[in-house]
């Protein structure tokens, strides 16, 4: 979403981005999309640097972002290009999706939501009927193995609810009805930081690092209706592994599967001609 | 229904004919087996097995000493095409084949297969060598395993690459410490004098491209851990995964391709961590010093031999030993096709491919695999694209997309044709060209289900639009309609 007092959904999207830099995802397999320029607005008190936390902690905006879809670039059209991968055959690789069938898909969506939709610009909406055939399109094609949904907008779970295609998990922060309501102020920027569920899903996550074991059903406890007002919501009956069983850097981190090398060619090196130009 | 129709030729070399032959040579003979994948799909394999007795020639190479000379010189007179296979039946007591060795397997389409004593132990026999040098049940379930239901999967069933139009190689050189090693290494020259060699070969396959880089101050993310005993430093084989991820940042893939990215790296350790060795999971150091992540590529470690003087001076001048390092890498590049000799029974002998990387068989190999699975994504990709277009029945298609999906449609079905005929190399193109075709229709921009609205949508939108203004409209339409009625009925009245 556009313009300075939307500040916190930049922040959130950029310590999600952060979090899961710092698990080892590299910045190839990232997609980044980002509707307006917060760390260059000229409401800025502190340009190029986006904080998440109040007193100027933490800069999300560090020397390592990688925005792939900035301003006004972000629209549902190309939201839903990007994973159908209907796209036109001039957009560069950083732009693209390139998974494949044993692919993990993290999709992460926040800005302002209401009952079956997400407001892309503050102008369009995408709909939870569209990404539920978006998501459909891809699993046609088996662009991916398993794929996570979070999202952190008012009455988030009625995103989720039209999916129906298999190997889907979702989060929401918040039920229909219910309002997600935003973290902290800091007087010195003047905005709203960060919103409240993302703000402790990041504070889980950070205690995350690559080789963890923790699971899946520990992110379902991540803030709780004390800390956030709104009541989390997640739903896991398309999902085919049992939650206990799915590891949180299956989806935030990568780790790859290894096997060493036992055998060796043996080459003859006199014998190999060489091709000339 | 995909039928996969291997031609044989099996010649009976002087004193190995059975005694139980149905009827007297030559003569033609079918084995059929079906492959189940699923409740729906399966996939019929064929041998169409042709019997005869040697010929003259062949009986002079049959009596070389070894079984690779009879190999070579047998190789001078076949004819085989792509796809076929010709096995030659040597008598029980021959002693061509080694002690212990029932069947040597040649690096082109042929083999030498000693008798049984039967027919029916000889058709067994052959039956296996005609399944390691063509296809077997699990290599098809593997080249198909979007279709088979999960439970039966094995974890090792979607290690090995899709079959893709092109693949990209990128090899790497790692160094992390370019004040105590300078590191030479002559690529070019081993990418010309190795490599090319393989890439021909496998240039039927798919297109490769080859790029080389040097990244200095690349470090592992793992901190490797000192072992007295071999005064060496280790990596044990459970942080080996986690060794990839700082390093992939940093490199890199063309922007303009789209294919597959394999990158093999070598990684020269710094100074402090000299000499790394990796530990498999028993904790014995591996020969290699490698390993590789399937669909990825493949890492070694190279490690610099300590100078003779401390005091020489830094920094160290390497220059790497290319041929060993290739050796490897170019392994790894067979393992991540998912060519591996492991599963072959202890009786068989195969020859090393040398130079070339890869026996004719192992070509075939792959190139069954490939066409079995690219013919079952243009099914699905097509089947998947008919279900969206009924979907949205007012999407537009337009004229390029529907004469790609004609083009995919004829091809797929000539792909199934020359299998069944088996002509494996056509099968294989037009399996290759209906891939192409299938994929531009279904990733077309203009198919986006979001440009199309549905009716219900389209009414939704005009009615309040144009529902108000069409009121006082129809009403004084009503109201003239009326009025002509009115005026029309009083020239009756007044009669």
């Amino acid at each position: 979403s556009r313009f300075w007092f939307n500040y916190r959904h930049m922040a959130n999207t950029l310590s999600m981005y952060r979090s899961v830099k710092r698990l080892g995802i590299p910045d190839s397999h990232i997609v980044l999309m980002l509707a307006d320029d917060m760390a260059c607005n000229p409401r800025n008190p502190k340009p190029a640097t986006v904080f998440s936390h109040k007193n100027m902690e933490l800069n999300v905006y560090g020397d390592d972002v990688e925005v792939d879809y900035r301003s006004y670039e972000v629209t549902v059209e190309n939201f839903l290009r990007v994973l159908t991968g209907r796209i036109p055959p001039s957009t560069p690789r950083s732009k693209r999706l390139l998974s494949d069938d044993r692919s993990n898909i993290l999709i992460y969506m926040t800005g302002h939501g209401g009952n079956g939709f997400l407001k892309f610009q503050d102008s369009e909406e995408i709909t939870n009927v569209e990404l539920a055939d978006a998501f459909e399109q891809m699993w046609q094609k088996r662009r991916y193995n398993e794929l996570l949904f979070i999202i952190d907008t008012c009455q988030g779970a009625s995103m989720y609810e039209q999916f129906y295609s298999p190997n889907i998990m979702a989060l929401a922060s918040s039920q229909v009805g219910e309002d997600s309501l935003s973290h902290q102020p800091d007087l010195g920027i003047g905005v709203h930081l960060m919103d409240r569920y993302t703000f402790y899903v990041l504070e889980f996550l950070e205690e995350i690092h690559p080789a963890s074991q923790t699971n899946m059903n520990d992110l379902f406890q991540v803030c709780p209706k004390s800390l956030c007002v709104s009541t989390p919501g997640h739903r896991t009956d398309l999902f085919q592994r049992d939650p206990g069983n799915v590891l949180i850097t299956d989806f935030f981190g990568s780790v790859r599967k290894v096997e060493i090398t036992t055998e060796a060619l043996s080459l003859d090196p006199d014998v190999a001609g060489f091709e000339s130009k | 229904q995909v039928q996969l129709v291997v031609p044989m030729t099996v010649v009976f070399g002087p004193g190995s004919v059975p005694g139980d032959l149905p009827k007297p040579l030559p003569f033609r003979d079918v084995q059929e087996m079906e492959i189940s994948v699923n409740l729906r799909t399966s996939v019929k394999s064929r041998y169409e097995m042709r019997y005869r007795s040697t010929t003259g020639q062949e009986e002079a190479a049959l009596a070389a000493a070894t079984a690779r000379e009879a190999d070579a010189a047998l190789h001078q007179l076949q004819d085989t095409t792509l796809g076929s296979l010709i096995m030659y039946v040597v008598p029980e007591t021959s002693s061509l084949l080694p002690q212990g060795i029932n069947v040597y397997v040649g690096k082109h389409r042929s083999a030498l297969v000693r008798a049984g004593g039967s027919l029916a132990a000889l058709q067994a026999r052959l039956r296996e060598v005609a399944q390691v040098m063509s296809f077997t049940a699990s290599s098809i379930a593997a080249a198909l395993s979007d279709r088979v239901p999960d439970g039966q999967l094995g974890p090792d069933a979607r290690r090995n690459l899709k079959s893709s139009l092109g693949y990209e190689i990128t090899f790497s050189l790692l160094n992390p410490d370019p004040k105590s090693h300078t590191v030479d290494w002559d690529i070019e020259g081993a990418v010309n004098r190795y490599v090319k060699p393989v890439l021909d070969k496998l240039s039927l396959v798919a297109n490769f491209s080859v790029d080389s880089q040097i990244l200095y101050y690349a470090v592992l993310g793992v901190t490797p851990r000192y072992d007295k005993e071999s005064s060496s430093f280790l990596l044990s084989a459970h942080s080996l995964p986690h060794v990839i991820n700082p390093v992939e940042a940093r490199l890199g893939s063309s922007a303009a391709s789209l294919y597959p990215v394999l990158n093999f790296l070598l990684y020269v350790p710094e100074r402090s961590h000299s000499p790394l060795y990796i530990q498999d999971k028993d904790g014995a150091p591996v020969g290699t010093n490698a390993f590789h992540s399937p669909r990825w590529g493949g890492i070694m470690i190279y490690n610099v031999e300590t100078p003779a003087s401390p005091q020489a001076s830094l920094p160290l001048h390497v220059d790497v030993d290319m041929p060993r390092v290739m050796e490897v890498f170019l392994a790894q590049l067979r393992l991540l096709f998912g060519l591996s000799r492991e599963e072959v029974p202890p009786e068989f002998l195969l020859e090393s491919p040398g130079n070339e990387g890869l026996a004719d068989w192992e070509l075939d190999h792959l190139l069954w695999a490939h066409t079995v699975e690219n013919i079952a994504t243009v099914s699905t990709t097509l089947t998947s694209l008919a279900q969206l277009l009924d979907k949205i029945g007012n999407i537009v298609i337009k004229d390029d997309v529907a004469s790609e999906v004609y083009r995919a449609v004829a091809s797929v079905q000539s792909a199934v044709t020359k299998l069944s005929l088996g002509h494996l190399h056509a099968a294989f193109q037009a399996s290759k060209e209906a891939v192409t075709s299938s994929e531009r229709a279904f990733f077309d921009p203009s198919l986006l289900h979001l440009l199309y609205f549905p009716d219900d949508q389209k009414f939704a939108i005009y009615i309040p639009l144009f529902l108000p203004m069409a009121v006082p409209i129809l009403l004084s339409l009503a109201k003239i309609v009326r009025e002509t009625r009115l005026r029309k009925k009083e020239p009756t009245k007044m009669d």
